[in-house]
């Protein structure tokens, strides 16, 4: 198989904007499920609201699109009545943060079984584009009309903080390690959580000088900074820039989980 | 052989949740029903069931209708604050068709109010408080034996009708102790098999119901709480198909009411007929029992909602309907939407059921 087995192809066309990054972090989980070998009856996808939330709909498994913020309530109720299922979920930086940070601190705490893809753009995008617990300081919104002045999450630091088991990020640019990455969290009992950003060029590239696609893909891949390299820059007591992303594999251990496959 | 205990109306409640089968509990505590979950969490896992203590109740909501899903009886169990958290989630398992049984304990409110004291001031937010047209079913113990056999009850309507299915207890009930009688085994009815290949949204029977197609078991259904076609899709633009899929959701309810319907009648040629579900229902029967009056009528009602509106018909020389409720009459006004003779509220909060005294005296005066 390969991934383009599991989409639900009556239901294309999908309903994502020309130019997302969306469909690139799709493809990828999906290469990263069918690697698994994994059948369509075992695996469940879940999502909350929002762009990324949708993606659950155009795969052909059994699969939940929730309500806002709470898919990783509904994915513990899901794993833990039926361990056999293996559980993939979809959410945005609004989704999973803002309404739903709760669930993810929680989430991550119990070190559930889950395997969790967030799709972070940065804004709010279904809705238009209003600021997100991610958007970077400075940035325009509708929401922040004269630039962010709040101080957006580092995701990743939160999952690791909270308890989980794997955490990576990566970009929309770096389509070969997403996927590995994915793999990775599948393949790693307890809750795993890998950050994807993503380009949206209708509702933060138009508002943030990115007046193509490729250069907010290209604005990604300049400002990602492999862990290794940033460790090196603190081991030598150099500044890491502000403004970057740390990416790679961020954490990884074995601690005690929940809903692990009897 | 049937065995006779002296047990908590909440004990009660999970001990009939494990008789009609629940595998799956999830829940947050709060007074008055903490102790539904806390006999959860000792007896389900022992039965190879899981008890999960969920962050909130919109995640304790949440946790149930997913493991609805992949084919387990799931329940939860609240108060009035956490009712309210759940009904965000609550719409979803109705939109969903998502079998599952809530249990609430009311107590004193609005807001925190009294956690420690009775009340029945959640009964039309259980009908009509998540947002949009809907229906649910609702049902009212008023004894220690009602709340296990009713709990049982709950299970088998949600897995029927394919709706979340609430025990609407009070603090009266959930609190005391009393003698019950336990059964041997209780009926359980399944949910309706999928028919394997056919859209899993459509509902071809005479009882609106769709087959139940679990997950892991091949059928790759996707659901969503979007107003969806008959496969499952979403489809939130069309007008025609949304009209039709929120009307089928309340029809499939409202059209079993008589079904459903669940109450006892005493003196039916009575022209004064008390009205009463949950905890006042122990005074009316107080009344009945002291007054010996065969023109004092009784209508004792378990299955709250959909409302058994025919019941009332049955009092044909009713010259007066009295409802006692701890609440301000949330119950009287669906009662005077369907009588042409007066109807009397009989309100009473702060968390004590009425005395029988108060009760006599508001039926002896004048209208």
């Amino acid at each position: 198989m390969s991934f383009e087995d599991w989409f639900r192809e009556d239901r294309l066309p999908h309903i994502y904007c020309a130019g997302c990054g969306n469909g690139t972090i799709i493809n990828c989980t999906l290469a990263a499920v069918d690697q698994m070998g994994w059948t369509k009856e075992e695996t469940v996808f879940v999502s909350g609201i929002g762009c990324s939330s949708r993606a659950p709909g155009y795969i052909l498994t059994d699969s939940l699109h929730t309500t806002h913020g709470r898919a990783l309530a509904f994915a513990t109720g899901v794993k833990m009545a039926n361990p056999d299922l293996h559980v993939v979920v979809f959410t945005g930086d609004g989704d999973l943060a803002a309404i739903g940070g709760n669930h993810f601190i929680h989430a991550c705490r119990r070190n559930i079984d889950l395997t969790v893809v967030c799709m972070n753009n940065q804004i709010y995008g279904m809705t238009g584009g209003q600021g997100s617990p991610t958007t970077p300081k400075g940035c325009l919104s509708s929401t922040t009309p004269y630039g962010c002045t709040e101080t957006p999450f580092d995701l990743c630091e939160l999952a690791t903080a909270a308890g989980a088991n794997y955490v990576a990020r990566w970009t929309s640019y770096h389509v070969k390690e997403l996927e590995k990455a994915v793999k990775a969290g599948l393949e790693t009992p307890g809750f795993s959580f890998i950050e994807a950003l993503v380009q949206c060029p209708t509702a933060f590239g138009r508002r943030n000088k990115f007046r193509q696609v490729a250069d907010h893909v290209e604005y990604l891949k300049v400002h990602s900074l492999l862990k290794a390299k940033r460790d090196r820059l603190l081991e030598k007591g150099e500044t890491v820039p502000d403004d970057i992303f740390v990416v790679g594999e961020l954490t990884r251990r074995n601690r005690p989980a929940m809903g692990v496959k009897r | 052989m049937t065995r006779t205990e002296f047990w908590q109306g909440n004990t009660a409640c999970a001990e009939g949740a494990l008789a009609a089968g629940c595998t799956f509990f999830g829940g947050y505590p709060i007074t008055p029903s903490t102790e539904v979950a806390e006999h959860m969490a000792a007896k389900l896992p022992k039965k190879g069931g899981v008890f999960i203590q969920m962050e909130d109740e919109i995640a304790s909501m949440a946790s149930i209708i997913g493991a609805s899903w992949t084919g387990a009886r799931a329940m939860t169990a609240t108060s009035g604050p956490g009712f309210s958290l759940m009904m965000e989630n609550i719409g979803f398992a109705a939109m969903t068709e998502t079998p599952c049984v809530i249990v609430n304990v009311q107590r004193g409110g609005p807001s925190t109010g009294q956690p420690t004291m009775s009340a029945q001031g959640d009964m039309m937010q259980v009908r009509f408080g998540s947002h949009g047209d809907y229906a649910v079913i609702a049902l009212c113990p008023a004894t220690v034996q009602e709340m296990y056999e009713l709990t049982v009850k709950a299970f088998s309507l949600a897995d029927k009708y394919r709706v979340p299915v609430f025990l609407m207890a009070d603090e009266t009930v959930g609190h005391m102790r009393e003698k019950i009688i336990i059964p041997d085994k209780v009926e359980r009815f399944g949910r309706k098999p999928f028919v394997p290949g056919t859209p899993p949204f459509r509902a071809t029977d005479p009882d609106l119901i769709p087959g139940f197609p679990t997950f892991g078991t091949g059928q790759h259904v996707h659901v969503t709480g979007l107003t969806h076609d008959e496969r499952g899709y979403p489809c939130a633009t069309n007008p025609k198909l949304h009209m039709a899929l929120v009307k089928r959701l309340v029809d499939k309810i409202e059209n079993a009411r008589d079904e459903m319907a669940d109450y006892d009648i005493i003196n039916p040629d009575a022209e004064q007929v008390f009205v009463a579900y949950g905890g006042p229902v122990r005074t009316v029967m107080q009344v009945m029992h002291d007054k010996k009056d065969t023109n004092i009528g009784f209508l004792r009602i378990r299955t709250v909602w959909p409302f058994p509106e025919k019941a009332l018909a049955k009092f044909k020389n009713a010259r007066r309907f009295l409802v006692p409720e701890m609440n301000f009459g949330q119950i009287a006004r669906e009662i005077e939407r369907h009588v042409r003779v007066p109807v009397k509220s009989i309100p009473k909060l702060g968390g004590e059921l009425h005395t029988p005294a108060e009760l006599i005296a508001a039926m002896e005066e004048m209208p």
